[in-house]
């Protein structure tokens, strides 16, 4: 089973953030809990050298001897997940891989900045793939699917923003091929680059 | 009032802070509107509120009074709002808070909404995070859309079974006719499960490239993995099963392309089949061979999932294992730490008579170079290899020397008796063993184990040493000076511990008996009478008294002098008060008048038949007292001959 789904930058910054399990000793997972879970996986995985295997004990705050973290490195992000003895190593770093392709391809060429300004897509996005800590759905395509129809349901709704206009939600499209997607804004240029074959 | 702010406004906004406590303040700011606005029960901005409130959660900031709203979200028509209600209460609630109970009867109209995508939320939500309570209540819900036809749905509500199972187990029941019916055909009993899947994924493997559900070439890799792993437990404990699983798993080990990483979790979760499951031996060996050849593939993950699977079973399949020694072992020079670490524990596992000499060459070259996290299991490990399989005496005593030059300081406390007691008993080496002991103490006092081993040897053996009759090697020229000048020289280093300088003491004083020089000795110990340290000052005073009494035991090349050290050391957790050790020794009549001497804390009485010795130990540990008898009759005979 797969306990947490964490996102984070080079800096720690959480980009998303999951939870399947509250772990036992941590007795009120409020909202410091999670930021220190958080700090601590960063710390524990942004020392790892890039040579060496993606495999590691979870900390003492997402730990305990039967939980793993598991984590990918791409460009500026981590994808870390921790996951118990029941899921093997070799097939989460293979969810890892279909997680972040799939992302690539609902949001075209994905990179930093989208997983910041549409946090719940992403969410949107794991449902289909995780859910209640197990694998739902493997198959990329599927998975886009689904969520693309879902998309259109929001969106004949008039979405968020709730403003009936059709032009915002048109502003709103995020597939427009003009807007540049590597935007320089201080730390944040960096593309997740074509992902290697696996 | 203002519309609120959009969240990618939000975002935009908080992204400029420059200093944390900026953007605690804007935080701040938007909460206050958030609050406000949710209190005008504005319909039309409950989402993007609470889509805002999310973000500040994931930042870190407390958001536990939008859990309300997110319910009232659950609740509306939209789509857009029950997806972003659901996400919330996924997000910010669980079982704790009572809040939580009042989404039941939402998701019940939810799972039987007339939009799919609306009945997978309430699905999704109640398998997230659905207490017992609300499981129950909805389990027959779950149930029935089980059954339905959409594939879509089917896969979340069998997901959100399971979750319903592991909260209240007593509704497996309800779930099983469901889920025999998911395999798609009708079985009898679970023995008719296993051809079914073989089967199953006897098609998977043949049906060539099929692209809807194919990774990298190699049809649905995830499914695949899930009927090994349901092959794994259904054929753990029961021969008939493994059976018939033999013939598939043997091809899926050979069929499957391994030049990606998809074929090699499929093959890894093989492995891992064929391990558990009672598989016959020639398909043990072909499983241990695919990790072997792991062992040598250029990713480090394979490499160390490879090592900890051979790790497990080292001991069921000890000869197959063996094959891959070499490759096991040149894994020691890997640069990944966790793989170096499997790879010794694995090696020390496989260490045998045979392959003694080679093996410990590697690990001790691996002790002088590894991290220090691992010296003090290494060294320990070689110890017990070495007491094991030593092929000669000598070997042993090197490869000790070894390990406690170069990394006395990791060694484990015990060992320093256990080595004592090995260089004891191994009598011939004992000039090569103080020589050679005495030679690394030239070179360096600061390793504490070492020190201590080597103290006590010279103590016990120093007459060895300056006579000079090492057969072993060329035998060194020492002075009886000079051994003195490095003992006193141990007693008076800052890098010797309090222990270490309790044995010197001892080894000085133990030389008064084998070197022709006392009054140096007598000299030092008298000092050390007065020293601050209360263990040093015992001792001295005890020695000084030996001089003074008992001097005219000395003229006696074999004195009947027998000065017993006991070390008693306190290795639990707890504190050990009261300790009290005594001695004992049986009285017997013989012809020869029998002699006592009265030597430090009890009699010891020698007699022709050997040195036999009754001790009791009692002592206070965690408040409840202890007592412990033996009887030692193991005294080296050249004690009391």
């Amino acid at each position: 089973m797969i306990k947490a789904i964490l996102i984070f930058n080079n800096h720690g910054k959480p980009r998303l953030i999951r939870f399947y399990q509250y772990f036992p000793h941590v007795f009120l997972q409020t909202e410091d809990m999670q930021q220190q879970i958080i700090r601590e996986t960063f710390h524990l995985v942004s020392k790892r050298d890039d040579n060496v295997c993606n495999f590691l004990e979870g900390g003492s705050l997402i730990g305990g001897s039967d939980y793993k973290l598991i984590y990918r490195h791409y460009a500026t992000l981590y994808f870390v997940f921790c996951v118990d003895s029941s899921e093997s190593e070799l097939g989460i770093l293979d969810l890892i891989q279909v997680f972040v392709e799939t992302l690539d391809k609902c949001f075209e060429n994905v990179c930093e900045l989208d997983l910041i300004f549409h946090m719940d897509k992403v969410h949107y996005i794991l449902q289909e793939v995780v859910m209640g800590g197990m694998v739902l759905e493997t198959n990329m395509n599927e998975i886009v699917a689904q969520v693309e129809v879902q998309n259109r349901l929001e969106k004949s709704e008039g979405g968020f923003s709730a403003a009936p206009a059709r032009a915002v939600s048109a502003v709103k499209n995020m597939n427009l091929p003009e807007i540049p997607r590597n935007i320089n804004i201080g730390d944040i240029n960096i593309k997740v680059p074509s992902l290697s074959p696996f | 009032m203002p519309a609120p702010i959009r969240l990618r406004e939000l975002i935009r906004t908080i992204r400029t802070a420059r200093t944390q406590a900026e953007e605690r303040e804007m935080i701040q700011k938007e909460c206050a509107a958030i609050r406000s606005s949710f209190r005008e029960e504005d319909n039309t901005y409950r989402c993007r509120n609470v889509a805002k409130l999310l973000y500040m959660h994931m930042l870190g900031y407390p958001a536990h009074f939008g859990q309300l709203e997110c319910l009232k979200l659950i609740a509306s028509q939209k789509f857009t709002d029950k997806r972003i209600g659901y996400l919330g209460a996924m997000l910010l609630l669980d079982e704790r808070q009572d809040v939580h109970l009042l989404m039941t009867n939402c998701i019940k109209n939810d799972l039987n909404h007339s939009t799919q995508y609306v009945q997978g939320l309430a699905l999704c939500t109640l398998g997230c995070m659905g207490s017992s309570e609300m499981c129950r209540d909805l389990a027959g819900e779950v149930e029935k859309l089980l059954k339905t036809s959409n594939s879509y749905l089917r896969k979340k509500a069998a997901l959100c079974a399971v979750h319903v199972i592991r909260k209240v187990p007593e509704l497996m029941e309800m779930f099983l006719p469901a889920t025999k019916n998911l395999l798609s055909e009708k079985n009898h009993g679970e023995c008719e499960l296993v051809p079914q899947l073989v089967r199953i994924l006897k098609n998977l493997i043949m049906s060539g490239y099929s692209p809807e559900h194919d990774v990298s070439g190699i049809s649905d890799p995830f499914l695949q993995v899930r009927i090994l792993r349901l092959l794994r437990i259904l054929g753990k404990s029961d021969d008939d099963s493994s059976e018939a699983m033999n013939d598939i798993l043997a091809q899926v080990a050979t069929n499957t392309e391994t030049s990606k990483n998809v074929g090699n979790a499929i093959l890894y979760e093989t492995v891992l089949t064929i391990m558990d499951i009672k598989s016959e031996s020639g398909l043990r060996v072909l499983a241990i061979n695919i990790l072997g050849r792991f062992l040598l593939n250029n990713d480090k993950n394979i490499r160390y999932v490879a090592l900890t699977s051979l790790l497990k079973t080292v001991q069921t399949d000890h000869n197959a294992v063996q094959r891959h020694r070499s490759t096991i072992v040149d894994c020691l020079k890997d640069l990944d730490v966790s793989i170096k670490r499997r790879a010794m524990e694995l090696s020390f596992a496989l260490v045998n008579g045979n392959n003694i000499r080679g093996m410990m060459k590697e690990l001790l070259y691996f002790l002088d170079s590894c991290d220090p996290e691992f010296k003090a299991d290494c060294a320990s490990g070689v110890f017990l290899a070495a007491e094991k399989y030593a092929p000669s005496k000598r070997w042993h005593i090197d490869t000790i020397m070894r390990v406690l030059t170069t990394a006395g300081s990791y060694v484990r406390d015990d060992s320093v008796p256990n080595l004592i007691q090995l260089i004891t008993n191994s009598v011939e080496m004992h000039a090569y063993t103080v020589q050679r002991l005495y030679k690394a103490l030239l070179d360096d006092i600061s390793q504490q184990p070492l020190v201590q081993v080597a103290s006590w040897c010279i103590g016990e053996y120093g007459d060895l040493l300056v006579s000079g009759q090492c057969e072993e090697e060329e035998p060194i020229q020492v002075t009886e000076d000079e051994v003195l000048d490095v003992l006193e020289g141990l007693l008076v280093s800052n890098l010797s511990a309090a222990v270490t300088r309790g044995y010197s003491l001892t080894a000085i004083m133990k030389l008064s008996t084998r070197f022709s020089g006392v009054n140096r000795i007598k000299k030092v110990v008298s000092i050390y009478g007065s020293s601050i340290d209360v263990e040093l000052q015992q001792r001295a005073v005890e020695y000084n008294a030996l001089f003074k009494k008992y001097d005219h035991m000395r003229a006696n090349p074999n004195p009947n002098v027998a000065v017993i050290t006991i070390h008693a050391s306190n290795s639990t957790e707890a504190d050990m008060t009261d300790f009290v050790f005594q001695a004992a020794v049986p009285k017997v009549s013989r012809p020869n008048p029998a002699q006592i001497i009265k030597c430090l804390c009890f009699e010891v009485l020698i007699h022709g038949f050997g040195l036999r010795m009754r001790i009791k130990l009692t002592y206070t540990l965690k408040g409840s007292p202890v007592q412990d008898l033996a009887e030692v009759n193991n005294f080296p005979p050249q004690s009391w001959q």
